[in-house]
């Protein structure tokens, strides 16, 4: 049972049976995000706040499995309230901890530093789930939810929602 | 009453089901997703490709006629199997069940379909007799229409009359890949042929566990795949009644399902050479005939009621054991209940399910099945589904409950 407890780690199921910033938000203000992981349909809702370059609040909608809402219950808590370079660069080491290796490929293909799980406080606990390459997918929903939402008001969409 | 099968002794012809090197039995319960296979089939794949291989239908030496001779006798075995009247021309080698499909889709359906005409498929099909039909709505503008599902997980056939009028093709499954439901196709076969249609069935989840007999379904058109029933993968089959294929304009172009080519035009290969462009899966013909060959030497008139004992222990064990389980599928029946078991765990999501069953070897499916409108259907974004053949018995099924079990204190 032991890869199982550490991908179950109890902060993990703890995320999974009481999610953080569950919910949403009146939109506008907020701009909504949809994530999809096609292998099992699970969905993810974003509502994003961001006011003078801060992701001032968001909150969290949609169904999955224990790693998929686990995560973004812990990805909420982690972001809430931090300027929006930094919420980037949290969601880089994340993806780093996943094994996920977004560094440009002009830079030569260099696999960048890998993170100390550790730094990552809470998230760290998420780490068991490289070795179950399948749930990857799930960890990473939420994550890619929000840089899509993050992008999207950038590039100054209106959500039509 | 024939002789029950003797599991533990059916076991050991597979390989996998008897590996050395994991610290448990392998418990497999996902042959709807894809079956194991025998050592016969292996070692039919093997032999020819150490002794026999050379293209076929174009060498004149020993070895490529005999190539030749082998994968046209694979066409008349896995014809037979199914109760073809005349496999040697209605019998179309494919890649699996869903180019079999595409190819009716693609050749019967773009000669045939013009737009308004009716196609009408079920509620309960998996993608492969779904996305066809739905790229051809978009591409001539037809109409799509769907048998429901019932409350008791059948399809509702009490309207089938309304709902053929007008339609050129009815295209069902025979056998749920999700709820086990095993479709009751003379009904559906009589009223379709009554409104003009001609039938099509996805017999990918049948043909390995019932006896097919074409001949007597009336059916127009089935596909099956290979590595659902013993088989490799990479090897399918489309059978059709001769007319209609004759009719039909070939569906890949290429090498071998050519008579002449000029650089004006070309003139299509007879049956059923014409569906076939390309070397076609050799090696693995023959491994699908060498499937079919163990099937009926086990019995397929044996397998049936194996299947239906164990689903029903299954069935009995599951409910016994867990108030949280709720199985999406039709009561016990020796005929309309195949060996598919799909199931919400309480507020467990499927893929956890099967994540901890895992940890005691129990392989389960969790997720859509390919069937996404049935999944919304059931309310449901996914199902945990555990798929029973020849090869199980109450063994497995115990480990499934006990490995359920892990699962409810994991995450209660």
């Amino acid at each position: 049972m032991n890869e199982l407890e550490d991908l179950y780690r109890e902060i993990i199921l703890d995320h999974y049976r009481s999610p953080r910033n569950r919910g949403e938000l009146p939109v506008p203000p907020a701009h909504r995000v949809e994530g999809f992981n096609p292998l099992c349909g699970d969905e993810i809702v974003i509502y994003l706040d961001v006011r003078d370059g801060i992701l001032a609040d968001l909150r969290i909608s949609g169904r999955g499995c224990s790693i998929s809402q686990s995560s973004a219950s812990m990805m909420s808590a982690a972001v809430k309230g931090l300027p929006l370079d930094e919420v980037r660069q949290l969601v880089r080491s994340f993806k780093s901890m996943m094994a996920i290796d977004e560094s440009p490929a002009e830079e030569g293909g260099a696999v960048s530093e890998p993170i100390d799980p550790a730094t990552l406080g809470e998230l760290g606990a998420l780490q068991g789930v490289v070795k179950f390459p399948v749930r990857i997918k799930c960890a990473t929903l939420a994550w890619n939810a929000l840089v899509q939402g993050l992008d999207e008001i950038t590039a100054g969409v209106v959500a039509s929602a | 009453m024939s002789e029950p099968l003797d599991v533990q002794a059916l076991k050991k012809d597979f390989p996998l089901l008897s590996r050395a090197d994991v610290d448990h039995p392998l418990i497999y319960l996902d042959s709807a997703a894809s079956a194991q296979r025998p050592q016969s089939v292996l070692d039919a794949m093997d032999v020819y490709y150490a002794t026999t291989h050379a293209n076929v239908h174009r060498g004149v030496y020993a070895i490529a006629e005999e190539a030749t001779r082998q994968l046209e006798a694979a066409r008349v075995t896995v014809g037979r199997f199914i109760g073809a009247p005349h496999p040697q021309h209605e019998v179309v080698f494919t890649k699996n069940a869903t180019e079999a499909i595409n190819l009716v889709a693609f050749a019967w359906g773009r000669k045939n379909l013009h737009p308004g005409d009716v196609v009408v498929l079920s509620e309960i099909e998996h993608h492969a007799n779904l996305v066809p039909w739905l790229m051809l709505k978009d591409e001539l503008g037809i109409e799509l229409r769907f048998i429901p599902l019932g409350g008791d997980f059948h399809l509702d056939l009490s309207r089938l009359d309304a709902l053929f009028a007008g339609a050129k093709l009815v295209g069902v499954t025979a056998a749920s890949n999700v709820l086990g439901t095993v479709v009751d196709l003379a009904p559906i076969v009589a009223a379709a042929h009554a409104a003009g249609a001609v039938v099509l069935v996805d017999g990918a989840q049948l043909a390995p566990h019932r006896r097919v007999d074409l001949a007597a379904t009336g059916v127009d058109f089935f596909a099956l795949t290979g590595h659902k029933m013993l088989g490799p993968t990479g090897i399918g089959a489309l059978w059709a009644r001769e007319e209609l294929l004759e009719a039909m304009p070939p569906f890949l172009g290429g090498g071998e399902m050519i008579r002449d080519v000029t650089l004006d035009g070309f003139t299509p290969n007879e049956l059923p050479w014409k569906f076939e462009a390309g070397t076609p899966p050799i090696a693995e013909a023959i491994g699908l005939a060498a499937a079919v060959d163990y099937l009926e030497g086990v019995g397929l008139e044996r397998i049936g009621p194996h299947e239906t004992a164990l689903v029903n222990y299954a069935l009995e064990r599951l409910s016994a054991a867990y108030d949280m389980i709720r199985i999406f599928g039709p009561a016990p029946d020796p005929v309309r209940r195949s060996g598919v078991i799909s199931f919400a765990f309480g507020e467990v999501h499927p893929h956890d399910v099967a994540q901890v069953l895992d940890q005691s070897g129990v392989c389960v499916r969790a997720g859509h099945h390919c069937a996404k409108p049935l999944m919304r259907a059931l309310g449901v974004s996914a199902t945990t589904r555990a798929s029973l053949y020849l090869y199980n018995d109450e063994s497995d099924i115990d480990a499934l409950v006990d490995g359920l079990d892990s699962v409810r204190k994991l995450f209660s």
